[in-house]
């Protein structure tokens, strides 16, 4: 064979075996090491964490500072990510709840959410993950009908909160419920399980109950 | 007493049903509290939605008038139903508004040295602009100046044009006793100044109200659905979208143009049936020009806000401004208008 023709070859098999590297690394990544399980850590002492997935982080930053100054016993931990999978270099302690933060107003936002539900693990939505619907107020400012993000919440078996994060007082009513919410998905309030957050879900088809 | 009737009936069907039940006997606010309070229980995203041709009463379309109508940009309203509204009054109601409009004017203004200017305020009918025999006539309010030029010739300009319509505003018709008459969408083409002056006169006159109509991101994605779908033999106009991207010290604007016959295409490659428009066709059309866009310039649109969506059809901006272009879809056009004016109403 001609000198050029192995040459081609040469990088050929070299591009296979680049791309059969990605593949390998893709494979590991979705196994176990980056889907999030609730109870695959233990958990640290007196310290209940929050995990906030939204593309709106700046809006959420204030809700954050609302929440951090929440009157509660135990000393929170709260992160923020963009989106799912976390990166997997940095320790972090066992998630309690994961919030997902759609904003009405971004069809991004939703997307984003949407992907990132991909990557939880099931047990995980026996009441530690929450929804929350952002800018729903301004009607005229919303691209995402509240239907659709309903009909996820109601898919997903989780409740779902309606808030403004422009306003101090919607910032503040938001900040107590998420706070309870926390403390008992880390179980630092006895004789409620997360299971008892069940009620909280969007009803199922209101008109047959209403008639 | 009222029969429940169980049966699998789709939603809006069994609300009529449950609605003519109700009927004997039932107050017209008894009619209009069950509607509000199934309309907030019911899915209310528009699943599907009949494209629109010409509407079948077209026998006594006044070519002339609709030519008033298009190729103008109107500002819209949404007004509740108007007390004690009569179609045999009309000339009354001109003489009437056009003493208050005069009187408006001449309240604490100083007089004018120079031409004469007269204003007057005509009101005509729009026969056929209308979905179903049931909704109300349509009607033109016009104010003229009649402004008498140096070489004695009476000149009329038309200084403002508002027009009240109903097109299958079957959903408020029900809900509203004899007295009312249901005209939900109103569209201005003029001075404020004036807009205001006559939406104060109907205030008082037919106890009703004026609030504007601003269309949301979500529904200008269905208007620029459904509008691209509509067959059109030639095309006038290229097909634009504008998004308003938050960030500051000053918002940024993006602006996207594409020829009406690609936008076309795409649409045919996304729509399956015939004579309907479904959420996921709008939502795989808007994904598509979002995804081609990201591709070329690494910007989620998805992430910004639409705020104008212009084709050969019609054009619409968020603030409630709407040009239509095309006769033919006049209708169809003013069907989604009032839905969305409804809907604002209630």
């Amino acid at each position: 064979m001609a000198a050029e023709d192995l040459n081609t070859v040469f990088s050929h098999q070299q591009s296979n075996l680049v791309q059969l590297a990605e593949l390998s690394d893709d494979l590991f990544s979705s196994l176990g090491e980056k889907v999030f399980r609730p109870l695959d850590k233990l958990p640290q002492l007196n310290t209940p964490t929050i995990l906030l997935v939204s593309t709106e982080e700046a809006l959420l930053q204030q809700l954050v500072d609302k929440m951090l100054r929440e009157d509660c016993a135990s000393q929170l931990l709260v992160h923020l990510a963009k989106s799912l999978p976390l990166p997997s270099n940095v320790t972090r302690p066992r998630i309690d709840l994961i919030v997902f933060a759609v904003s009405l107003h971004s069809k991004h936002s939703l997307q984003n959410v949407q992907e990132s539900l991909r990557q939880v693990d099931t047990s995980f939505f026996l009441g530690r993950v929450c929804f929350l619907a952002i800018g729903a107020g301004q009607e005229n400012h919303c691209s995402v009908h509240h239907q659709t993000i309903l009909k996820l919440a109601r898919t997903y078996q989780s409740p779902l909160l309606f808030t403004d994060l422009k306003t101090e007082g919607f910032l503040v009513a938001m900040a107590q419920p998420l706070v309870r919410m926390l403390q008992i998905c880390a179980g630092h309030t006895p004789g409620v399980s997360t299971l008892s957050l069940l009620p909280l879900q969007s009803s199922e088809s209101p008109f047959l109950k209403d008639l | 007493m009222d029969t429940y009737d169980d049966s699998e009936l789709t939603p809006s069907k069994s609300a009529s049903s449950k609605l003519k039940e109700y009927s004997i006997g039932a107050t017209p606010l008894q009619k209009r509290l069950e509607s509000v309070r199934k309309q907030t229980t019911f899915v209310s995203t528009p699943h599907r939605k009949k494209i629109l041709q010409c509407s079948q009463l077209q026998e006594d379309v006044d070519p002339q008038k609709i030519a008033l109508l298009l190729h103008k940009q109107w500002t819209l309203y949404s007004l509740t139903p108007l007390y004690k509204f009569s179609y045999a009054n009309l000339k009354e109601y001109s003489r009437l508004l056009s003493a208050f409009l005069t009187a408006e004017k001449h309240k604490g203004l100083a007089v004018e040295v120079g031409e004469d200017i007269n204003v007057k305020v005509i009101f005509s009918t729009l026969l056929g602009v209308k979905g179903t025999r049931r909704d109300s006539e349509a009607f033109l309010v016009q104010i003229l100046s009649e402004s008498q030029r140096p070489a004695g010739k009476l000149e009329e300009k038309v200084l403002w044009t508002g027009w009240f319509c109903c097109v299958f505003g079957d959903s408020l018709l029900e809900t509203v006793s004899k007295d009312f008459t249901c005209l939900p969408l109103f569209l201005v083409n003029g001075a404020e100044s004036n807009t205001a002056i006559i939406g104060n006169w109907f205030q008082n006159t037919f106890d009703c109200y004026f609030r504007p109509l601003s269309i949301n991101a979500f529904n200008l994605s269905w208007m620029a659905a459904m509008w691209t779908a509509c067959k059109m033999d030639c095309y006038m106009a290229t097909t634009e979208f504008l998004w308003s991207v938050p960030c500051s010290p000053q918002s940024l604007d993006i602006s996207y143009t594409i020829h009406s016959e690609d936008a076309k295409a795409l649409w045919d490659s996304v729509h399956k049936t015939p004579g309907e428009v479904t959420q996921e066709e709008v939502d795989l059309f808007m994904d598509c020009l979002y995804s081609h866009f990201h591709r070329h310039f690494k910007i989620h649109l998805s992430a910004t806000r639409l705020v104008r969506v212009s084709t050969s059809v019609a054009s619409a901006h968020t603030d409630g401004k709407i040009k239509i272009l095309c006769h033919k879809y006049l209708i169809g056009v003013l069907a989604y208008l009032t839905e969305l004016a409804i809907f604002q109403i209630e």
